[in-house]
């Protein structure tokens, strides 16, 4: 059974996680993410979900109980947003090397200075090689969906690693969408970790990796990240299966014909539709690809002779777009004009996009907002 | 399925990290007349060099970490400059 609601990303994130039944969730407030752990602490207050909830004193010391509890062989829940997914960062780092599928809602936020709370993806971009999955949701049931699907994906023994949900600041985590809470019935397998602790055969965890083997365990996450294209696959087509409701590592909108493509990630590649429907209607045969999930990065885009327009909600500075920058790195005959756009919540209308396609330069990067001349 | 991944787990043993008994500056020497055979040090010994029924020391591979000395309650585990 299954029942329409109001609501906004954070509580259709914790309403997930509810029925994903994790045994541990430990979490630090931030802004705009807060609302994610509140949901949690009352469920777990009420009764609603038989967890421990780990109060702690900072993020990093939240992925460090979360590490402690995964080990054990639990389901571990923590969700967090821009400074305080950067004060996590060694521990990231440490949980994906540990191998344990931990789950992240993670709300895309600016980073200081200076001060600024709303939607940018550096903050997500910047822990791109921690061994994280990362997906990018876009609306408010994609975002429950996505997070049921996450437990079952880093779960699985082909993956065995931790996923960030990534979730635009305030345009979805404060906004409220009507969507589906399904029950996932046994969607989600019980957890089989089998390099659980086991306190009658004490054994040591990250001890020392010498120079002749480390490197065989950093290509065993490479081989599980590559794996776990197969097990995405699999889940979102399983998901569709069951819930009606269907997703693709890359989604695509009008782009078998198009002559044009923008592409974005968030909340951005799905505004992106309405911009492509009005240059439709100008006679420009326009499409979308709202990339879902960046790690593992996308390898079967059909971008064979089409215009990118790539629009970065982010920027590596002295370099350019990320996502731009990967497109190119893995198609090198991609034409892409890259945009970076929407920094530090900068408002980007579908017009606006629209416009990015009307006005593209091929091969040149443009900043939204910047004079001509000082591009 | 069960796959394991690869990753570093060692199972502890006698002298894993090597003779680390070579690595002692103060060597711990329990004062047996004020003892009181509660255990605690065995237990706090990060190296399981304390056996817990004897209370002997084994300095092979005791590295003076002094901690031992640190959590007796009875303050009976004074640590002793070695002389090399
Ligand atoms: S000094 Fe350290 S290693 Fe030696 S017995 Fe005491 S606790 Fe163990
Ligand atoms: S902790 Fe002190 S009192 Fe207790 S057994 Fe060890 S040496 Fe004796």
């Amino acid at each position: 059974m299954s029942e329409l609601i109001m609501s906004t990303g954070n509580k259709a994130v914790a309403a997930a996680v509810k029925m994903a039944k994790p045994l541990v969730v430990a979490a630090y407030p931030i802004t705009p993410q807060t609302e994610i752990i509140e949901s949690i602490a009352d469920y777990v207050e009420a009764g609603d979900l038989k967890a421990r909830y780990i109060p702690v004193e900072s993020e990093h010391s939240a992925m460090t109980a979360c590490i402690g509890a995964s080990i054990t062989g639990v389901r571990v829940f923590t969700a967090t947003s821009s400074h305080g997914l950067l004060y996590m960062h060694e521990m990231l780092h440490w949980a994906a090397g540990a191998r344990l599928p931990i789950v992240m809602g993670q709300v895309n936020r600016t980073l200081a200075p200076g001060w600024n709370i709303w939607a940018e993806h550096t903050d997500a971009l910047s822990q791109r090689d921690t061994g994280w999955l990362q997906v990018y949701v876009s609306t408010v049931q994609e975002a429950y969906d996505a997070t049921l699907m996450a437990f079952r994906i880093a779960e699985d023994n082909r993956v065995l690693l931790p996923v960030m949900i990534n979730m635009d600041g305030f345009l979805l985590s404060h906004i409220m969408q009507p969507f589906e809470m399904t029950e996932p019935g046994d969607f989600i397998p019980p957890l089989d970790l089998p390099h659980k602790i086991d306190v009658n055969d004490p054994k040591g965890y990250g001890a020392m990796s010498p120079a002749n083997v480390h490197y065989q365990f950093r290509f065993d996450m490479e081989k599980s990240m590559r794996a776990s294209r197969t097990v995405i696959n699999e889940t979102e087509a399983e998901f569709a299966k069951r819930f009606g409701r269907s997703y693709a590592p890359v989604e695509e909108y009008f782009c078998d014909d198009a002559d044009v493509i923008i592409v974005a990630m968030g909340t951005l590649g799905k505004e992106a539709e309405v911009a492509a429907d009005l240059l439709r209607k100008e006679g420009i045969k326009a499409g979308v690809m709202r990339i879902r999930w960046l790690r593992p990065f996308p390898l079967d885009m059909n971008i064979k002779g089409k215009d990118l327009v790539v629009i970065d909600r982010d920027c590596s500075f002295g370099f350019g777009g990320v996502v731009a920058g990967e497109i190119q790195a893995r198609y090198p005959d991609a034409k892409i004009a890259s945009v970076i756009a929407g920094l530090g919540g900068q408002e980007v209308t579908y017009e606006d996009m629209a416009e990015f396609v009307r006005s593209r330069k091929m091969g040149t990067e443009f900043w939204f907002g910047i004079p001509q001349e000082e591009q | 399925m069960s796959r394991m991944p690869k990753m570093t787990i060692s199972v502890p043993h006698e002298g894993g990290a090597g003779l680390t008994g070579s690595w002692r500056t103060f060597r711990p020497v329990v004062d047996r007349e004020t003892c009181n055979h509660c255990g605690i040090c065995a237990m706090f010994c990060p190296d399981a060099v304390i056996d817990p029924d004897t209370l002997e020391i084994d300095l092979v591979y005791c590295k003076g970490c002094g901690i031992c000395s640190n959590e007796c309650p009875k303050k009976c585990i004074k640590m002793v400059r070695e002389e090399h």
